[in-house]
């Protein structure tokens, strides 16, 4: 069995929400245990630990990455953007308005895909939706709720675009 | 006049919504602790096989390890109905992924790798690897020591010398002579293997252990009470010494109700001088070393006269309960007490068994038995009307249950305590428009199709199950709701915020509700299981808010120089009921009432109230007979599907619920609970299923091979309505709906997929290789 032996530390400068912080690392440490440990960062959680839920996902340089399967060495230089660092945003009001939220644990992961999703792809018709909300499980709503989220999220960019 | 707050069947917002979607909410896997150390588990690579010997040489060697822990530190056995199963296997591994030993760390790292070094040495027994090959004669014999185990309810029947953990049986009327009577009758089996709950949370701990003697546990789980009296039972932990805490839950769906993870953690703790050590599972451990979802092998026999009146039913359930019989025991008694669906039969036979193998062990899953129950039910009615050529909704309606007839234990229904079966099928027939072309040609391969289904659940709750609410005031007049019902999405604690606002006739904002449970200062609630809290914890709130109101009017009316029959509450005051000008407000009476000159009267309103189940029996051994809960919600469900012949693929269309939950205190939660539900029962009995291989070892324990219904999979549109025939005992009415948007999905998917495919499918999960399978066997 090969088990990683990196135990020695290195301290790495991680630009997080547009704040630089200080964390002690190891090589072998993930990105969601960093945030979680380290920076009291716990909206990201573990789901699965294998990128199968999507529950664990963050924005980093505008795409959405399962925190999980990444190593926070990787995310040095980078810009990552955590569920703390979208406080009011139109996608959580849509999520509470569309009764898109139950227990919430997969909550901040779709939130940040769907983030992610409306800034990349503002016109996302439905089968794109579809291929990136595959990656988040949900297990109480039986989705109808999110896509409803999604849409409105969609539609306010829509709107506030000018016209051409 | 029109006060504020009336707030009781209106569509609050869930009052925990904004911290969730802001990510603030702490889950218990959410606080870190410096000095916090970390429990791994080593566990089973086999399903059946004596333990040899346990080697933790090379594993002590890791650094940061502080304790291992084996079986021999706790060579008893625990369970919630019998005492069958060691917290860590000692001598023998029953199961695949059963626990060995708990390694104790710094860190979880450290843990995970000082795991991988244990060595265990087995000595492999055959397999048990199906509910039939339990109760056969020659099989393997699981548990040796079955007739000395201690039972913990009474309603517990195990059979020593065989697999049979639990035996109930149900006797109503005269079986034998109905049956020899009957002009037609149908015999169908029907069969699934273990699945689960697959919360998104996985299910996590914390222990420790103070000097003076007080454990603390945190825990995500349903039944905190329920920790705190299995420390008690077995670990002879004063109850008062163990204080639990549970924040807001990750998703439940009845796998957090038993109680596993918090021995383990509490005999980790032990080990290291009762430092608090955390124990969280990874998903894998959390399919399959924690408790699943039962399988099921069921055969189900009616009898009717010529034109359709059922008269007798027979029903042997095999219940696949894995290793260890846990709730599944409690399990096997719910699906005979409610065996025969919502329908009239007057002469029963009932034999449930609780059957062990060497499958991960079962435990609740939302329905309790009833999805399970209900896809046999349902499936042999649609073939039974198909034989009877009578539609299928005329032959439910023919015999729905009725105020006046009898459960299968003999309990009698009324107006009060049954819902209307009827109005229900009959509104899920208008939603899916039953009428017009049950079944269709969109082109030459693909097909339209439509199936229902009707059902029924009681709440089988402890006989003298429980719940409590207290209300403390603030200076400023509003209030604080505390009650030990457990929040894990269903939305319980908005809920009881309004039945609270209503009694008081306040505005719901003014309510503050304690998301977490302690313990130590929330009164005791019997658990959050069984669709029970808004009935016990409801009435609880309403009684606490009585209480309140009692108090706010005895110094109101010091204050206002008046008797206190001249007073009402409303709008935060307490007025003259004659001249409701004349008032004073909440904020001046809830910490005491202070004259001008100083003196004072009353002192802070602290609101109690405490409701108890009343009337609940046990069952009779030999016939079932007893009364085994408060009332029965009932329920219809419907679903479209296009069904395509070439690949036997399909997707759903519209899935349809109507439900009879009494008084609907907030539609929209109530809908998202329906939506919920069906979408649970519908990924269930469309993909969900583990899978053994011939060692009975799982095949797909975690979410990768363990397919859900993912986002764009689910039906294209659910469609929600309730019935609202009020419950006399229940809170404005109401009746506990969280488990019924489950309960009837599997059977109207698989009434639907039948029609589709010309064939009946008896089996789940309905993933298109079955469907093709079931038509290449039988010709077609």
């Amino acid at each position: 069995m090969i088990v990683s032996n990196a135990t020695d530390k290195t301290v790495k400068k991680l630009l997080i929400n547009g704040q630089s912080h200080d964390v002690v690392i190891r090589s072998a440490d993930l990105l969601l245990d960093t945030l979680r440990s380290q920076l009291g960062l716990t909206g990201a959680k573990p789901g699965c630990g294998n990128g199968d839920c999507g529950a664990c996902a963050v924005v980093v340089d505008g795409k959405p990455m399962h925190s999980c399967l990444s190593l926070t060495i990787e995310a040095v230089g980078k810009s990552i953007t955590t569920i703390e660092g979208l406080q009011d945003s139109p996608i959580q009001k849509a999520f509470i308005e569309n009764w898109a939220i139950q227990c919430g644990y997969c909550t901040p992961g779709f939130i940040m895909n769907c983030y992610a999703l409306s800034e990349t792809y503002p016109d996302a018709d439905d089968e794109t939706i579809e291929e990136w909300m595959q990656s988040n499980l949900c297990r109480c709503t039986g989705y109808q709720e999110i896509k409803e989220a999604v849409k409105t999220i969609l539609q306010i960019k829509k709107d506030q675009r000018p016209a051409q | 006049m029109k006060y504020y707050g009336t707030t009781v069947g209106k569509s609050e917002q869930r009052v925990d919504v904004v911290g969730k979607a802001t990510g603030k909410v702490k889950y218990v896997g959410d606080y870190h602790v410096p000095g916090l150390l970390h429990a791994k588990l080593v566990t089973s690579t086999e399903a059946h096989a004596w333990i040899k010997s346990i080697d933790t040489t090379k594993a002590w060697e890791v650094p940061g390890v502080r304790a291992i822990v084996l079986g021999d530190a706790f060579p008893y056995h625990i369970g919630p109905i019998l005492a069958d199963r060691p917290p860590l296997a000692f001598k023998k591994v029953r199961y695949y992924g059963e626990p060995i030993a708990i390694i104790v760390a710094d860190s979880e790292h450290q843990g995970k790798l000082a795991a991988s070094l244990v060595e265990v040495e087995y000595e492999p027994l055959p397999v048990v690897n199906s509910v039939k090959q339990a109760f056969g004669p020659d099989a393997p014999i699981i548990h040796e020591d079955l007739g000395n185990y201690t039972k913990i309810i009474s309603n517990v029947y195990p059979v020593p010398g065989t697999n049979i953990g639990s035996h109930i049986k149900i006797r109503k009327g005269d079986f034998a002579t109905a049956w020899a009577a009957c002009e037609e009758t149908i015999s169908a089996t029907y069969s699934f293997n273990l699945s689960d709950h697959a919360a998104m949370e996985t299910r996590s701990t914390s222990v420790e252990i103070n000097p003076d003697g007080k454990v603390v546990v945190h825990s995500c789980t349903q039944s905190p009470y329920t920790i705190k009296k299995v420390l008690n039972q077995f670990f002879n932990i004063e109850v008062g010494d163990v204080v639990v805490h549970v924040p807001v839950v990750g998703g439940a769906f009845g796998g957090k109700g038993t109680v596993q993870l918090e021995p383990l953690a509490y005999l980790a703790s032990k080990a290291v001088g009762g430092k608090m050590v955390k124990l969280q599972y990874e998903r894998e451990e959390d399919m399959i070393t924690a408790p699943c979802h039962i399988g099921v092998d069921m055969t189900i026999k009616l009898g009717a006269t010529k034109e359709g009146e059922i008269l007798a039913g027979q029903y042997t359930f095999l219940i696949d309960a894995g290793a260890y019989t846990d709730q599944a025991a409690g399990i096997t008694r719910a699906m005979a007490l409610d065996c025969t669906g919502p329908y009239h039969i007057p002469h029963v036979w009932c034999d449930s068994y609780c059957m062990y193998t060497n499958h991960p062990f079962a435990t609740s899953f939302r329905g309790y038995g009833h999805p399970e129950l209900t896809f046999g039910i349902e499936r042999t009615m649609d073939k039974f009307a198909k034989q009877l050529k009578i539609d299928p909704v005329v032959l439910r309606l023919k015999n729905a249950i009725k105020p006046g007839h009898t459960s299968p234990t003999q309990s009698i229904l009324t107006a009060h305590n049954i819902g209307d079966a009827a109005k229900c099928i009959e509104r899920a027939k208008e939603l899916i428009e039953w009428d017009q072309n049950k079944e269709t040609l969109v082109d030459e391969n693909i097909v339209r199709s439509k199936g229902i289904s009707l059902f029924w659940k009681t709440s089988t709750t402890a006989t003298n199950a429980q719940a409590g609410v207290v209300l403390t005031f603030e200076a400023d007049g509003t209030l604080n709701l505390n009650c030990a019902a457990i929040e894990l999405g269903q939305g319980t604690k908005t809920v009881l915020a309004q039945i609270v606002a209503e009694k008081l006739q306040m505005n719901i904002n003014d309510i503050h509700v304690n998301m977490e449970v302690n313990t130590q200062y929330d009164p005791h609630q019997w658990r959050t299981v069984a669709s029970s809290t808004t009935f016990l914890a409801g009435r609880a709130a309403l009684l606490a808010a009585e209480d309140a109101i009692r108090q706010l009017k005895k110094t109101a009316a010091i204050a206002l120089q008046c008797s206190e029959e001249d007073l009402e509450v409303g709008g935060s005051r307490v007025y003259i009921k004659s001249n409701p000008q004349h008032a004073i407000p909440f904020k001046d009476v809830s910490y005491g009432y202070k004259f001008p000159n100083g003196h004072a009267v009353g002192g802070q309103v602290v609101g109690v109230g405490t409701y108890i189940q009343k009337h609940l029996t046990p069952m009779d051994k030999e016939t079932g007979f007893g009364d085994v809960g408060p009332w029965w919600s009932v329920g219809a469900q419907a679903i479209e599907v296009e069904w395509n012949k070439r690949d036997c693929t399909y997707k759903m269309l519209r899935a349809v619920t109507v439900l009879d939950g009494g008084t609907i205190l907030n539609p929209r939660a109530a809908e998202q609970q329906m939506r919920g539900g069906m979408f649970l029962g519908l990924s269930w009995a469309s993909t969900e299923s583990f899978v053994f291989d011939e060692s009975a070892i799982t095949q797909n324990p975690n979410f990768r091979n363990y397919q859900m219904i993912r986002f764009g999979e689910q039906p294209t549109e659910y469609l929600v309505d309730f019935v609202e025939t009020p419950a006399a005992d229940g809170p404005y009415g109401a009746r506990g709906i969280g488990e019924y948007g489950v309960i009837g999905a599997a059977a109207a998917l698989g009434n639907s997929l039948s029609r589709a495919a010309d064939v009946e499918l008896d089996h789940l999960p309905l993933i298109p290789e079955l469907i093709w399978q079931t038509k290449k066997e039988s010709g077609r």
